[in-house]
């Protein structure tokens, strides 16, 4: 008789070992990363005398969704190469979508601390409407989609984890470093702003601080910046699905 | 068609390396089956392959009628690997190890628990059950890797190499796992050490550069030589018997003659009536190995010229 298997545990297997395990066995993961989003928020909140917090804090949400991708990418090609549980589970009945699921899903309980006090500060010190927060909550969605299709094939790349963290520092200067996600753009001289918008996150930071109100973009501005997003979004999705490296060739 | 089929399956990376070379191997899918070779001989990268794990340049395969290629979900239902190198994850448990493993098998949490329980039970792991993994010998944490797929419902098991670096004493505790658990499943084994394939195997396959050079049990590969019996004289310095077959020094000083089992049982007289003490055997699978292997190798004739090893 054929055993009737649940998608459920095959995504919750995922979640354990990338998060809760790791946090229960490794309770200083906890610490560091509860600690992480918010270095960054306080050298911003102490440099602007507190005026950019709650540009600082809407960027350390969006920063928090793309260093999931970032991070993700890290911890499957650590599995995969040195560990060698990508194998054991491309010869088992997990599917690589329910894989990367769990996975991602795993990388958000991992953060869940740090985003649970980022959103206690969202709620107290960002003033936006309900649209407003909509489009942020949507750009951040927008944001997760693409660094964890990124960083899964990336991870399926990397022979080893050196090279991994390669891919992370050029994955992080990219989406990380040189967009304005804790200031506004207008900050950025202007020859230097165009290398900003080479990045994804750029237009995903113009979205969440207009959303806020804390920059004033005109309304096509705003629906190019969330073109741009969702087309880059869909292109590294359909390149991730394509590219993949599951079972290899 | 029922067992493990393979027909003309070969791989080529894209560094340009072939693998393997229009392998074709055909054997039953019960007991343990061995693939013997050397390192870089193509072990890994054919169980890769039958695990769904990489696509082969050319040539199919099938397992129980399921073809590897175009049914991958179908056969991943079935199978379950330890693959070379696997490490159990240091922050983990073995229980937490197997218990998530059959999570991805798609167990219901509460069955999981239950299986992974007794599977390191089985495997003397019950009393480290919920020690972290780092704090395991390097034995131990073979075990729990082991405890993984005999946890699973899977009844294909492929195990690429399970018992490189461990001491003699784990080695043999795998080995009387991996009896026990040949009875309910197919074992797919690959190892380099010959007297575990000796062992532990129903039938063997010996590959080299990437080619199938023998394949069959023990009698069957012993049939494929041409001097199916050793005398091995401890005394470097005896007189050999003329014989037909083949002389090989050792490098302790010690002579073994290889020969027919006419020839040998003739020998083994003469040698008696001397008082030489000697040991008379059929070939071991490491002598068929080399035999086998060398004869690829060096294209040799089998002849009876004496040489070194």
């Amino acid at each position: 008789m054929e055993m009737k298997r649940r998608i459920g545990s095959q995504i919750l297997a995922s979640i354990l070992v990338n998060a809760i395990y790791t946090m229960k066995n490794y309770p200083i993961m906890l610490v560091w990363t509860f600690l992480s989003p918010f270095s960054l928020l306080l050298v911003i909140f102490f440099v602007s005398n507190g005026t950019l917090l709650g540009v600082g804090i809407e960027g350390a949400l969006v920063m928090s969704m793309v260093l999931s991708g970032i991070s993700m990418q890290g911890d499957l090609s650590h599995l995969r190469n040195d560990m060698k549980l990508q194998d054991m589970v491309v010869s088992s009945p997990t599917s690589a979508l329910i894989y990367i699921v769990g996975m991602a899903i795993s990388e958000l309980v991992y953060s869940a601390p740090a985003l649970t006090v980022l959103g206690i500060l969202a709620v107290l010190f960002i003033h936006t409407t309900i649209m407003g927060a909509v489009q942020i909550f949507l750009v951040m969605a927008l944001m997760f989609a693409f660094s964890i299709a990124l960083g899964f094939m990336l991870s399926t790349f990397s022979s080893d984890v050196i090279q991994s963290w390669a891919f992370s520092g050029i994955v992080s200067t990219f989406l990380s470093t040189i967009p304005p996600v804790y200031y506004p753009i207008t900050y950025i001289p202007l020859p230097y702003r165009y290398i900003a918008y080479l990045s994804p996150t750029t237009y995903a930071a113009q979205i969440a601080q207009n959303a806020a109100g804390y920059v004033s973009v005109p309304a096509g501005t705003v629906v190019v910046d969330w073109i741009v997003l969702i087309g880059v979004s869909i292109l590294i999705l359909f390149i991730a699905a394509k590219k993949t490296r599951w079972r290899e060739r | 068609m029922k067992g493990l089929v393979c027909r003309n399956i070969s791989k080529r990376y894209p560094t340009g390396k072939v693998a393997l070379k229009s392998m074709s191997l055909s054997v039953e899918s019960k007991g343990i089956f061995a693939l013997i070779g050397r390192n870089g001989a193509g072990k890994t990268t054919l169980v890769r392959i039958l695990a769904t794990q990489m696509m082969p340049t050319s040539g199919t395969a099938s397992i129980d009628g399921i073809d590897i290629i175009r049914e991958p979900g179908r056969l991943r239902q079935e199978i379950a690997i330890v693959p070379q190198e696997a490490r159990a994850i240091p922050w983990l448990t073995p229980m937490e190890t197997v218990y998530s493993y059959l999570l991805w098998r798609g167990f219901e949490s509460g069955e999981a628990k239950k299986r992974a329980r007794k599977a390191l039970n089985d495997v003397g792991m019950g009393d480290q059950a919920d020690k972290m993994n780092q704090y395991l010998s390097g034995g131990m944490k073979r075990k729990v890797l082991v405890a993984t797929v005999i946890a699973s419902e899977a009844r294909i098991i492929f195990l690429d190499e399970p018992t490189t670096g461990l001491d003699p004493i784990s080695r043999s505790d795998l080995w009387k796992m991996l009896a026990k658990l040949k009875k309910e499943r197919f074992i797919f084994l690959t190892t380099h050490y010959l007297d575990e394939a000796e062992k532990l195997a129903d039938s063997i396959a010996i590959v080299e550069e990437g080619k199938l050079v023998a394949s069959g049990t023990i009698e069957e590969l012993r049939g494929k030589v041409k001097y199916p019996y050793s005398i091995k004289l401890l005394d470097g310095n005896t007189k050999v018997p003329k014989v037909r077959g083949k002389v090989i020094k050792g490098l302790d000083g010690s002579i073994q003659i290889l020969t027919g089992e006419d020839e040998a049982y003739s020998v083994s007289k003469e040698l008696i009536k001397k008082g030489t003490k000697f040991a008379l055997g059929p070939l071991t699978l490491d002598d068929i190995f080399y035999s086998l292997v060398r004869k690829k190798i060096e294209g040799d004739d089998d002849g009876d010229e004496e040489e070194n090893w």
